[in-house]
């Protein structure tokens, strides 16, 4: 009965939307700009998973080959923006991204 | 058998979410998102996206993740954060409404486009069911022959990368004596 109900595309499409909108949440609420990173990580998957689904649903798989490609400059991206935090921490310890604001006028 | 590994997997992906966002200590949010990682490769697995599952345990719960708590580590930032600080009068609510509102919107484009999700010729269904490694054999023609060039323009990003955060986080000690 309850195997017989299986589980769509929209199902997984879903599961990102929310996903990604946990992540916008989190990237607005968090002041740790290494958190704030961590939740823009949940908003690339959230995409991923919905690449991976469509591609599942299409039998395309130029989906998955976009998910190879995203994970690929997601790990370009985290060395890149873990540099430029450790570089702003170094000066001041305990920064949140409210402390940022140098290049204000 | 598959409503249960979806369930299941989707309890991680959001149950570990909502720790990235809520937890105050950074280290625990690094742990949150290794769930939330490891619920995303079960459903990549269960879509039969082997290759991309281990990829993604292997560079994002692997690397990233250790990363992250390298720098926590190496800067000492380890010791929760007072969550109760709201900056901006109101900053909450409107991040939830828009947040919310994202979430809502993509959920209806979904909800009313599902009609129009086309079944495809069923190519990848017949291949990943005739043996276990012609999802990687297929992902691995379509990378190394229609998007090569795609590929080799991420080897030097990469490239760029690394030399960028080396420039960026050396400590230059001799600037300014004219060396």
């Amino acid at each position: 009965m309850l195997s017989a109900i299986e589980p769509t595309t929209s199902w997984y499409l879903i599961l990102s939307a929310v996903l990604f909108g946990i992540g916008t949440v989190g990237v607005l609420v968090r002041r740790n700009p290494l958190v704030m990173f961590m939740c823009i990580e949940l908003m690339l998957n959230a995409v991923n998973l919905s690449f991976v689904a469509l591609a599942t649903q299409l039998s395309n798989i130029n989906g998955q080959v976009a998910v190879f490609f995203v994970m690929v400059v997601a790990a370009a991206e985290v060395v890149v923006g873990l540099g430029i935090i450790v570089s702003i921490m170094r000066r001041r310890t305990n920064a949140t991204a409210d402390d940022l604001s140098g290049l204000r006028g | 058998m598959e409503l249960v590994v979806f369930v299941l997997a989707a309890a991680m992906v959001l149950g570990g979410a909502l720790g990235v966002v809520t937890r105050a200590n950074p280290v625990h949010a690094a742990m949150s998102l290794v769930l939330t990682l490891f619920g995303i490769a079960v459903m990549f697995v269960s879509h039969n996206a082997h290759f991309l599952a281990a990829v993604q345990v292997i560079v994002y719960a692997g690397a990233i993740v250790v990363l992250f708590l390298f720098v926590i580590m190496l800067l000492g930032v380890d010791e929760s954060e007072d969550l109760s600080i709201e900056p901006i009068s109101k900053q909450r609510p409107l991040a939830f409404i828009l947040g919310g509102g994202l979430m809502c919107i993509i959920i209806a484009a979904v909800v009313t486009g599902r009609k129009n999700f086309a079944s495809g010729g069923g190519a990848l269904e017949s291949a990943t069911l005739e043996s276990p490694d012609s999802n990687i054999r297929l992902l691995a023609r379509s990378i190394f022959s229609t998007n090569v060039f795609a590929f080799e323009i991420t080897s030097v990003l990469l490239l760029v990368a690394v030399v960028g955060t080396v420039v960026m986080a050396r400590r230059i000690k001799s600037l300014g004596t004219g060396k």
